[in-house]
């Protein structure tokens, strides 16, 4: 069998397409020989030509990125043939809207407790000042909707989930170095 | 019939049959979404995924393919992927504060709960100092107990 540019062995690629695996080959990075489900997902549901396609428009710095992500929306396809990566974005939007009930709630708890709970006539705790020690009421909601549909451009799929949880992420989830605070992003 | 071609067939430059595959989704007012469906997977593989399923399914199917497909246009390095991570970091994000708001409640109800303990407390050495005869609701008032002016007590 023809050695793929690292010299070793085709990549999975060229080894499910049953060619030479040429040195250049743009697959041979990303789709090692030893992950053959990974490109066998893609190209079952993107098809080798459009992965071309997709690669060659990206600098060669994304691509392994994009990889990465058109391997996850194919095998979340694969999993869920109707509902793919769409089902886990439901279920993680329905997730953030019941913790942004549970933070309004707790938010109201909250103020309640300083404002209305802790009478002023009561012998200070002797490690603590009910008053002094009161940490601001986060009474502004995180505005996650909000920037949830900007992000998304209005994304917002209301169907039932097939199965509920994601999948683990195969790469580092934070990959232009964004704040914890979920700033606005550029498309990540 | 050329003037009832769907979408995809129009953007393929072919003959819509009675039983298109891809008619019912791709209606010929909304050309672009077939076309970003096209661009991402292609129609053989949009007609595959589409046969494989029963029909109730495939409307939605058409959906989520066209929702995917729009994202990685607009996003080609993550696509929808991208949103899913975003999302992640929001709900981290969004539990953070929620424990943190938490455990102030539980700073707030410690005080709370300690502030009646020292009250009862309170009560019960007052009560326990007064003579049993003492204890009458008259005994009380003679106190101050129960007035709200003479509340304060010296605590041993």
């Amino acid at each position: 069998m023809a050695s793929s540019s690292s010299y070793n062995s085709p990549c999975a690629a060229c080894k499910f397409l049953r060619r030479k695996c040429m040195p250049g080959c743009i697959f041979a990075p990303y789709f090692p020989p030893e992950e053959p489900q990974k490109f066998a997902n893609v190209h079952k549901i993107f098809g080798a030509s459009n992965v071309t396609k997709l690669l060659n428009e990206l600098l060669p710095h994304q691509r392994e990125d994009a990889v990465n992500s058109l391997a996850y929306e194919a095998e979340a396809r694969v999993k869920d043939p109707v509902y793919g990566c769409v089902g886990a974005i439901s279920f993680l939007q329905r997730q953030i809207q019941r913790l942004q009930k549970e933070l309004d709630a707790a938010n109201a708890d909250l103020i309640r407790y300083a404002y209305n709970e802790i009478p002023p006539a009561l012998p200070p705790h002797p490690g603590l000042n009910p008053v002094q020690s009161m940490a601001p009421a986060r009474s502004r909601p995180i505005q996650l909707s909000r920037r949830v549909d900007n992000q998304a451009g209005g994304f917002n799929y209301q169907q039932p989930l097939a199965f509920p949880l994601p999948y683990a992420f195969p790469w580092n989830e934070n990959p232009s170095g964004n704040n914890d605070e979920g700033g606005s992003q550029d498309g990540m | 019939m050329i003037s009832g071609r769907c979408a995809a067939c129009k953007y393929l430059r072919r003959r819509c049959p009675s039983h298109c595959i891809f008619s019912p989704y791709f209606p010929p007012n909304d050309p672009q979404r077939f076309a970003c469906v096209h661009r991402i997977y292609g129609a053989s593989n949009v007609g595959k995924m589409l046969l494989k399923l029963p029909p109730h399914l495939r409307a939605q199917t058409a959906d989520t393919l066209y929702m995917e497909a729009k994202c990685r246009i607009q996003d080609p390095v993550y696509g929808c992927v991208g949103i899913i991570s975003h999302l992640h970091q929001q709900i981290r994000i969004a539990e953070s504060q929620l424990a943190k708001t938490q455990a102030e409640i539980a700073v707030f109800n410690s005080i709370a709960r300690e502030a009646q303990v020292q009250e009862i407390e309170a009560d019960s050495n007052f009560f326990k100092n007064l003579l049993p005869e003492e204890i009458t609701a008259a005994g009380l008032r003679s106190y101050g107990y129960g007035s709200p002016s003479t509340q304060t007590f010296k605590f041993n």
